[in-house]
């Protein structure tokens, strides 16, 4: 870059390449990098204050409200429901889509909503389409469900990890393989948002986060500031997601919630074998809600996962309760109380 | 290419801050890695400590624009003697992560950490640098003697409960085997870290960083038309701002760049970047990311 570096400062300046010839540990006396040449530190520092903008406080109001403006939604809005039950993560798992409907029977919610990620990690993806369909759940798409439909060749979770990734694509081919090309176009069918009222609140439903339908959203990497932000930009009292696993509530200095709803296609990384799924009721001033755990025959989830060879990492997941995969992308806080 | 104005570069615009990072250990590092992208060592003074107050006060800005997370690095960030206020002051208001070579680490330091990690709601997560999975990978590049330091300072971090991520380059090509990966697994278990957590940083920024040594062929830079599928989203400039001593800069690559400096406050650098610099283009076509 050194045709940025003003005429007069290229002769002064001492070309250092990366692996410099010159001795690293005294070639700075005085001196500033500049890209990849030492310019007099002086000289450095005042090209950087020639460079930007130095708006003035008003100007910076205006900025920042700019910058915040919120977005404009044409989503259908559903309900008024006094009370709903929500879950995410279904992951294949029949069995415990099974006893969550057989619950939903007993408890009488207004509405069920799923909010995406069918498949992957367990066995048979086919299975849930008509469980989902004869319940009359609504649903949402994952980013799973955007992949299949669209035919990418990855489930686009978003992990980093090479280990990660390489079970993620294990799932992903079997799914893909094991799925119809009409359960896939119904996938593709799904809205990616809806807005849901209960009560008087109205909630933005969405998988990973309103931005991004793969972003991570755990409780303890996620500031209330840029959750209060979001909330502002989607004009809505809550939302609720799912995608990384693990449920979890805030209510927020504004009284307004961020609820991710967790999965009920595995466990929790919790050591139980239970998985977990929300309840949403309207108490007039105040939304309550509520994590219950789902127990279910995991038992014969392991065992049709063994009959159509998926990975015994992910059997072990099922019975133990423990998370054996998917761990880089947990945050300190996560990470500290998991078992692996 | 003096004749050459912003406009004739694609700009990024910052879809969304959700990533602050914090220069705020200035380009002074205790270390003088060979590879280290931004030439930090004991006597580069091209950037400065961030003081606390100058932290706060991008804080506060910060709330108000709703950033996500803060990440801090240098240089060394734990030279800056304020580094563990600023840190109890970032964690009141969201996550935060610190970019270190691990060295500074003492016990007391980490206990100390541990109970602030402790005491919040967000994650305090520590990413400690090394190179490779041996002293013989690693002390060539890092110096003399670091491989086994920097593992002391890692295990004495892990003991305090603050579980390191390991961020590996894999800058030999036998190690990107996960044969040495298993050993350093074991390496990080003996010491007494029972979950090691790791990433790995691919070759190709090291490879960048030799082509880098060569001067830029003319069309290694990005031309107005060369517009992406997903516009920038993949480029830190999209999502990331970088405050260093002396104001704020478009991302954390180009702080050695003054035209890479957009304002004194956060407020002044909330329009799009013209992407002009071939930096840039290693950005675009390798990818960098310094996420957890
Ligand atoms: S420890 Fe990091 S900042 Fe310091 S010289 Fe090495 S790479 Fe650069
Ligand atoms: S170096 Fe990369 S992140 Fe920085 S402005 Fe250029 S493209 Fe954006």
């Amino acid at each position: 870059m050194s045709q940025r570096i003003p005429e007069d400062l290229q002769k002064k300046g001492l070309r250092r390449r990366a692996n410099a010839d010159v001795d690293k540990l005294t070639a700075h006396r005085g001196m500033a990098t500049w890209g990849e040449t030492l310019v007099p530190l002086g000289d450095f520092r005042q090209a950087v204050r020639k460079s930007g903008k130095e708006l003035t406080s008003a100007e910076r109001l205006v900025a920042v409200k700019d910058y915040l403006e919120a977005s404009s939604d044409d989503t259908l809005i559903e309900g008024p429901f006094s009370k709903i039950i929500v879950f995410g993560g279904v992951y294949s798992n029949s069995f415990a889509l099974h006893a969550l409907l057989d619950e939903a029977q007993s408890r009488r919610p207004d509405a069920v909503y799923c909010l995406g990620d069918l498949g992957g990690f367990g066995p048979n993806p086919e299975t849930i389409w008509p469980l989902l369909t004869e319940s009359a759940v609504r649903s949402i798409q994952g980013n799973y469900e955007e992949s299949l439909a669209g035919g990418r060749d990855d489930c686009n979770c978003g992990y980093a990890d090479p280990r990660d990734n390489h079970f993620a694509e294990i799932s992903y081919s079997y799914t893909a393989r094991n799925c119809s090309s009409e359960f896939k176009r119904w996938m593709g069918g799904l809205p990616k948002r809806r807005r849901v009222r209960v009560g008087q609140r109205e909630l933005l439903f969405i998988h990973g986060s309103p931005r991004r339908i793969n972003e991570f959203l755990f409780f303890s990497s996620t500031s209330v500031p840029f959750l209060e932000t979001l909330l502002d930009q989607e004009r809505c009292d809550g939302i609720l997601c799912t995608h990384t696993g693990l449920h979890w509530h805030r209510r927020l200095p504004s009284g307004r919630d961020v609820i991710n709803v967790g999965v009920i296609g595995r466990p929790a990384n919790d050591g139980r074998t239970e998985v977990w799924y929300s309840v949403l009721n309207d108490e007039g001033d105040r939304l309550s809600v509520e994590f219950l755990p789902l127990a279910y025959d995991y038992q014969s989830l392991a065992s049709a996962m063994r009959r159509e060879g998926l990975p015994d990492v992910f059997v072990e997941t099922i019975t133990s309760g423990w998370w054996t995969t998917c761990l880089e992308i947990l945050p300190a806080r996560e990470r500290a109380a998991s078992r692996f | 290419m003096d004749h050459v104005t912003p406009s004739d570069y694609p700009s990024a615009e910052l879809r969304s801050l959700d990533t602050l990072w914090f220069q705020v250990g200035g380009t002074v590092c205790n270390l003088a890695c060979s590879h280290c992208f931004i030439s930090c060592s004991p006597t580069n003074h091209t950037h400065e400590f961030m003081t606390l107050k100058q932290v706060e006060t991008h804080l506060e800005d910060a709330v108000a624009l709703g950033v996500k997370d803060y990440y801090f690095t240098g240089g060394e960030p734990f030279l800056n003697p304020e580094m563990e206020d600023i840190l109890a002051a970032t964690l009141r208001v969201g996550p935060a992560t610190v970019l270190t070579n691990g060295l500074l680490l003492d016990s007391e330091r980490c206990q100390r950490l541990g109970a602030l990690a402790g005491s919040t709601e967000y994650s305090l997560d520590l990413r400690i640098s090394i190179d490779g999975y041996s002293a013989e990978a690693n002390d060539p590049i890092r110096g003399e003697g670091t491989f086994e330091r920097i593992l002391t300072g890692a295990t004495r971090a892990a003991a305090a409960g603050l579980n390191p991520v390991m961020t590996v380059t894999e800058v030999h090509r036998d190690n990107v085997t996960s044969e040495g990966r298993q050993r350093f697994f074991e390496t990080l278990r003996d010491r007494g870290i029972e979950r090691p957590r790791l990433k790995i940083l691919p070759v190709f920024q090291i490879g960048a960083e030799t082509e880098r040594s060569g001067a830029y062929e003319s069309w290694q830079q990005l031309a107005k038309d060369d517009v992406p599928e997903d516009r920038w989203d993949h480029l830190q400039c999209s999502t990331s701002r970088m405050a260093t001593d002396q104001g704020v800069w478009v991302c954390p690559i180009l702080v050695n760049e003054p035209q890479g400096r957009m304002g004194q406050r956060l407020a002044d650098t909330l329009d799009s970047f013209p992407l002009s610099h071939q930096a840039c283009w290693t950005c675009h076509v390798h990818g960098v990311s310094c996420r957890t």
